[in-house]
């Protein structure tokens, strides 16, 4: 199997001013030497609290955020290299869907517009037989035909989460990038789109990178999952190894506040600093060396994990 | 009305409270029956929109307008909430029942120290002076679990943390010793380690203190290692209430049953989720009869025309659908 995408010491940082007087400039690491591979029709499933640069890392694959340092390769071209025009003709072949389908949906128009657009722009389909190719579209995103009249504020979450996934499927993408797709619907409702994902999935051999902060919703859809903290990958691997033999103590502790085990830890005071474990304020079988060096993240194919225990 | 009863501290009958617009009346709750016990945590669930929040704004008598409590009775300590004047009702408010709101950010105000937020509601129920004031401030964050309570104490809302936010508003909540504590999706803003520790120290303090907790959540998940009994709205109606293992091992109602299909469970190794057909309704555009039979898989032709009653199924389990009328 070919790989669609590969990432490699992806960094992103961004200065802010401590406050909004102050000359001091804080920097922050949102994406800190992230690699990883993703192979045609897999699904790499990102997890991390807020804060974690999991969607930071979303944008800066497609390029939507320039990153500051490291590579993406997306078929073969390195998209870091490229012209705009060059990167334009190879937009359709990557999609994303965000968090919430109301803003990200153009209000002014109807849904057939914002589904034909893609289509029309990267003509993929003769100009004559792009109606068809919608509502082929809205078929098989599960809408009815009487849809395509309406605009987004008629519809319901789901309903314009799906025009979404539509809109993102119409370029018959090769990889899609989910950022918090099903976070902002209610519980029934996700479970339609996350059904709706695994259908797509399965039909279009679409290689997708699904970002969420709930790791059941991630466990469900992924075949490998990342676990990342504070812009570090802590742990990743195959779906079964995370989630059944969690390495990390942040994994586990993940893993444990899902199936019901409060935790009394103190997290809420995190003091970052150079050179240590990010996890170390929180962690609760840290050592002094965690202080000082960082753990590597180490590890097969399978199963990789930053810790040093 | 029922008997009075020793151990139930809040008593809600019938409620109805609407909304009125120049188009339509919107029904955001209809008809709603619980009961909480003495030290018991009460659990609400249902998806956004159902009225779950409006019933916790009805026993706190705010409910904001053009919506009114319209028709129901709210005993709570022997008192009947509905009739109570305004200047009643402020007596009871924050001192007899507290209550955390989902969003930490905004109820706090921006411009004052946290510390002189908790002092506020103390300073208004109790005859303490400045300085015992002070001083039950400072204990009260404590117990909250800050390590430093001199320190929080003079810091604003924007210094601290989404879960230090919330302790603040524990804080507050539990300031004057209610009987009860409204919860209104206190976790759902906050990461998952920052809600367990949350979920910790509410859990600790209503055994602590003897309180009785009105839980409202749209997390299953949560509610299963939380509350005691459960009850299911839908489109401001309750369609279910429950012990809560029960409710895990056989839901009742057909909604329930895709609700717990439809959650995410850590065990089995399905391909796919059982979902619930169709969509949530909007309030001003109800189905007749039973509210849920567009989307439920047992409608009989007598759920498209007449609202089910509430039918006890066993003590204290009750349902709203015609599938257990015998």
């Amino acid at each position: 199997m070919g790989k669609v995408l590969s990432v490699s010491e992806l960094k992103k940082i961004y200065e802010v001013r401590k406050t909004a007087f102050s000359l001091k400039r804080e920097i922050i690491k949102a994406v800190d030497n992230v690699s990883f591979e993703l192979e045609k029709g897999k699904t790499l499933g990102v997890v991390g609290e807020s804060g974690s640069g999991k969607s930071t890392l979303a944008r800066c694959v497609l390029l939507l955020e320039v990153p500051d340092n490291g590579t993406v390769t997306f078929l073969g071209n390195n998209l870091g290299n490229m012209g705009r025009n060059e990167l334009k003709g190879l937009r359709k072949d990557m999609q994303i869907i965000f968090q919430d389908p109301y803003s990200s949906l153009n209000p002014r128009r109807k849904v057939y517009e914002t589904i034909a657009e893609p289509i029309l722009f990267h003509n993929i389909v003769p100009k004559k037989d792009v109606k068809d190719k919608v509502m082929e579209i809205f078929k098989s995103v599960g809408l009815d035909e009487d849809f395509v009249n309406k605009y987004p504020h008629e519809m319901s979450g789901g309903q314009r989460q799906r025009v979404a996934i539509g809109r993102a499927l119409a370029t018959d993408p090769i990889l899609v990038i989910a950022d918090e797709p099903v976070s902002s619907l209610d519980v029934s409702i996700q479970a339609q789109i996350v059904n709706l994902f695994i259908d797509i999935r399965e039909s279009a051999d679409i290689s997708m990178l699904f970002v969420s902060h709930d790791l059941n919703v991630v466990r469900f859809i992924s075949d490998e999952i990342m676990v990342m903290y504070k812009g570090k990958v802590l742990e990743m691997g195959q779906k079964e190894e995370v989630f059944y033999r969690p390495l990390h103590p942040y994994t586990k502790m993940l893993i444990d506040s899902i199936k019901g085990e409060f935790t009394r830890r103190e997290g809420d005071e995190v003091q970052t600093f150079e050179g240590g474990c990010h996890y170390y304020p929180r962690c609760d079988s840290r050592e002094m060396r965690c202080i000082k060096e960082t753990p590597k993240l180490m590890g097969n194919k399978e199963h990789m994990v930053a810790c040093f225990m | 009305m029922e008997p009075l009863n020793r151990d139930v501290l809040l008593n809600v009958l019938n409620l109805n409270t609407s909304f009125f617009t120049d188009a339509y009346t919107i029904q955001a709750v209809d008809g709603i029956n619980f009961q909480i016990k003495r030290g018991e945590i009460f659990g609400l669930v249902g998806e956004s929109g159902c009225g779950k929040t409006i019933t916790a704004l009805s026993i706190m008598r705010l409910v904001p307008s053009p919506g009114k409590i319209v028709n129901g009775d709210i005993i709570f300590e022997g008192k009947n909430l509905v009739q109570l004047s305004n200047k009643e009702m402020e007596k009871i408010r924050g001192n007899r029942i507290g209550m955390v709101f989902q969003e930490p950010m905004s109820s706090l105000n921006p411009v004052f120290r946290v510390g002189e937020q908790v002092d506020e509601t103390l300073a208004i129920h109790t005859n303490l002076t400045k300085k015992e004031v002070k001083d039950k401030t400072i204990q009260l964050l404590k117990q909250v679990g800050f390590d430093e309570p001199g320190k929080k104490y003079i810091q604003y809302p924007h210094q601290l943390s989404g879960g230090q936010r919330q302790r603040i508003l524990i804080a507050i909540a539990i300031s004057c010793n209610p009987s009860l504590v409204i919860a209104d999706e206190p976790t759902t803003a906050l990461d998952v380690a920052t809600e367990s520790q949350i979920l910790y120290l509410l859990k600790e303090l209503v055994f602590r203190y003897d309180m009785s907790m009105l839980f409202i959540t749209h997390n299953l998940n949560i509610m299963k290692r939380f509350v005691k009994r459960i009850g299911i709205m839908y489109a401001g109606r309750m369609l279910e209430q429950n012990h809560v293992e029960d409710f895990f091992e056989e839901p009742l109602h057909p909604y329930s049953r895709g609700l717990l299909d439809s959650i995410f469970r850590l065990k089995g190794n399905e391909k796919r989720l059982k979902a619930i057909p169709g969509f949530v309704p909007r309030l001003s555009e109800l189905p007749e009869g039973c509210k849920f039979h567009p989307r439920c898989t047992f409608a009989m032709p007598k759920c498209k025309k007449e609202e089910p009653p509430i039918i006890e199924v066993k003590d204290e389990r009750w349902v709203r659908c015609y599938l257990y009328q015998n």
